[in-house]
């Protein structure tokens, strides 16, 4: 049993995608951009495309990185459930692949200001 | 001569172990017409096996006539010297208003953990069968709300003066940084009676307690507020006790058969992990919101943590017992996590119930001091672009929201043990969905009891899910008050008032304008 309990237990999950209005939760991190002490959480609908997501509330948020503005959004490696994926900006994020409570990961090589010059490479 | 009595006794006074025995073990009785499973129905299904609960020792020997009688007179003294304090106005002579943050965060959490764990000491008290057990968890759980009641007195002379002290309880439960404690003890509480001591017991009170209560009530001490101090005085004889009865539980369980050491040493590994997490919040107050440092966390730490945990897991060792699983990631953590856990407050202040800022030039000389190897190299440039942010304007906020970790509920702000440039961040799909984890530590505990975790109330997943992402309605729900709570010390109420009290307090103005 995945508790232990006196009996048979089943949990009931607290988070599932039916609790948030139509929208869902998705996590940005940015790879070595430490200015952001943890991924964002952010509450979008699934319609929304990638493009909008990243133009819109993921470029509004990373702004105050000095690297923000030297990201080249064409080359940056992508990352959704740990494995390497390619983005269609166009398409939504459910069109996308990328579901409730999924963690995507944008590594951006070259660019890494605030954890310093000082990185071990 | 013959004495004709109406009685006769062979001595007037029991020895103190007689008088333990009456107390205690002749409180116990055998049942007729109920089964003792009946009476006891929590004891088996942990796997923990008990074949005589007449081992259990107390080592004070301490009767529950005695124990009023000294816990009374303890209160005697604390309420003279909390009464004074308030009645000479004791809250002017901390070092600065910026210690009051530390102070908030004990309220916020770590009272109300006194209070969870008096909740479950009485219910450990009820579901073990040995009266010695009992009436040990039944002190314990005595000792423990009345941690919580004096802490909260001890405090609430300042909620007249300052903010942030108003809502601590609704804060403990909905506020995102308080869920951490709160977790804790919920999981503990809704554990079987053997996990709960080994957790509360052992893990806590033995393990990391000197982490806990040491740094705050040294804080205290030296940041000049004696009101917490003699709290701390008032405790310490009751923290002596839990601790040894920690330890006597641990070598109970192991002595009873030898079962169960996978299933203790499953525990240690898990409460160790959960305590070291809410000990995060210890670190940042050490090294960031005392005015008046005490010691470093990595100070602290070595003392408490390496040196005395390490001395008491040699001595476990002949149990059978080893290190906790996490211990070096633990370590490996100690130079980074104060400062990764107090950047984070600070960027995210707009949603704190105390006040934060950036470190002094003269402070962060200390920090490099004291962390040679990292504040310089990771820290130090986070918290200068911070602060060149701040002097051209208004100070610099992550509006984006943290993803917490399933299991300790912390923001996933910490690094890899071998990266500090590479959050920690692990998932995992359980039943179609997922869920998210700060270390392999809490996702190891994760996985050992999914249905458990599956439920837990996430504070930032509630924004959007109870309130559909009203921030200031969540504040108001949460009890926190907008741009008096929350944001920069620099330009708050708390640090415009206590400077002008003070000086009218040290000094021979007469004019200054009363704030009040």
């Amino acid at each position: 049993m995945s508790v232990k309990a006196t009996k048979e237990y089943v949990g009931v999950p607290r988070d599932s995608v039916d609790k948030f209005h139509g929208k869902q939760i998705v996590y940005l991190n940015w790879h070595q951009h430490l200015l952001f002490a943890a991924a964002f959480m952010t509450w979008v609908e699934p319609e929304l495309t990638f493009g909008d997501y990243i133009g819109g509330p993921i470029t509004a948020l990373i702004a105050a990185d000095p690297d923000a503005a030297a990201v080249e959004w064409d080359k940056v490696e992508w990352k959704v459930r740990g494995e390497s994926f390619t983005p269609d900006f166009a398409k939504s994020l459910a069109d996308n692949g990328i579901g409730h409570k999924d963690l995507i990961t944008m590594h951006t090589p070259g660019l890494n200001t605030l954890c310093g010059g000082s990185l071990p490479s | 001569m013959t004495l004709t009595t109406d009685k006769t006794a062979s001595k007037k006074k029991l020895g103190l172990k007689e008088r333990y025995a009456a107390m205690t073990r002749d409180l116990g009785w055998e049942p007729t017409y109920r089964t003792p499973e009946e009476l006891f129905p929590y004891l088996t299904y942990e796997g923990i096996k008990i074949h005589d609960w007449s081992a259990w020792e107390d080592p004070f020997r301490l009767t529950m006539d005695a124990y009023w009688k000294y816990q009374a007179e303890k209160e005697r003294k604390f309420y003279a010297i909390v009464d004074a304090h308030a009645q000479n106005n004791g809250h002017l002579n901390i070092t600065d208003a910026r210690y009051l943050s530390a102070l908030k965060l004990f309220l916020q959490a770590i009272s109300p953990g006194e209070y969870a764990a008096h909740r479950g000491f009485a219910r450990a008290g009820r579901e073990f069968a040995g009266v010695g057990t009992q009436v040990a968890c039944q002190m314990q759980a005595l000792d423990e709300v009345r941690h919580a009641q004096t802490q909260i007195h001890a405090l609430s002379n300042y909620n007249k003066f300052y903010d942030g002290f108003h809502a601590f309880a609704r804060l403990r439960d909905r506020m995102w940084y308080n869920t951490v404690p709160r977790s804790f003890f919920d999981d503990a509480m809704t554990a079987g009676p053997f996990e709960f001591m080994l957790a509360i017991g052992f893990s806590f009170e033995y393990v990391l307690t000197n982490l806990l209560f040491v740094p705050f009530m040294s804080g205290a001490a030296y940041n000049g507020d004696m009101s917490t101090v003699t709290f701390g005085f008032s405790a310490q004889s009751d923290e002596a006790r839990h601790m040894t009865l920690g330890l006597e539980v641990i070598k109970f369980l192991l002595e009873q058969d030898p079962d169960n050491l996978p299933i203790v040493q499953g525990w240690i590994d898990k409460w160790f992990w959960r305590g070291f997490r809410v000990l995060g919040l210890v670190s940042a107050m050490m090294d960031y919101m005392l005015p008046k440092r005490v010691m470093s966390w990595r100070e602290a730490w070595n003392i408490y943590g390496q040196e005395n945990g390490g001395a008491l897991f040699r001595d476990l060792a002949r149990y059978g017992i080893r290190k906790p699983s996490g211990w070096d990631d633990a370590e490996a953590s100690i130079d980074h996590m104060s400062h990764q856990f107090m950047l984070a407050l600070h960027h995210w202040n707009f949603g704190t119930a105390f006040h934060t800022w950036i470190p002094s030039e003269e402070e962060m000389t200390w920090l490099s001091a004291k962390y040679p190897d990292t504040f310089d190299r990771y820290y130090r440039p986070r918290w200068e672009h911070m602060r060149s942010i701040e002097e051209q304007g208004p100070q610099f906020h992550n509006f984006g929201l943290a993803k917490l970790c399933q299991v300790c509920q912390l923001p996933c702000v910490f690094t890899e043990p071998d990266d500090p440039s590479t959050l920690w961040q692990r998932e995992t799909a359980y039943q179609g969905e997922r869920y998210h984890f700060c270390s392999d530590g809490c996702q190891q505990i994760f996985d050992n009891e999914p249905e458990k975790y599956i439920q837990a109330w996430m504070p930032m997943q509630a924004l959007f899910s109870e309130l559909e992402g009203n921030v200031p309605a969540w504040m108001d729900w949460a009890g926190l008050i907008n741009e008096q709570d929350n944001l920069n010390f620099h330009g708050s109420a708390d640090e415009r008032n206590f400077s002008a009290w003070r000086g009218l307090s040290t000094t021979n103005t007469t004019n200054q304008e009363n704030p009040a």
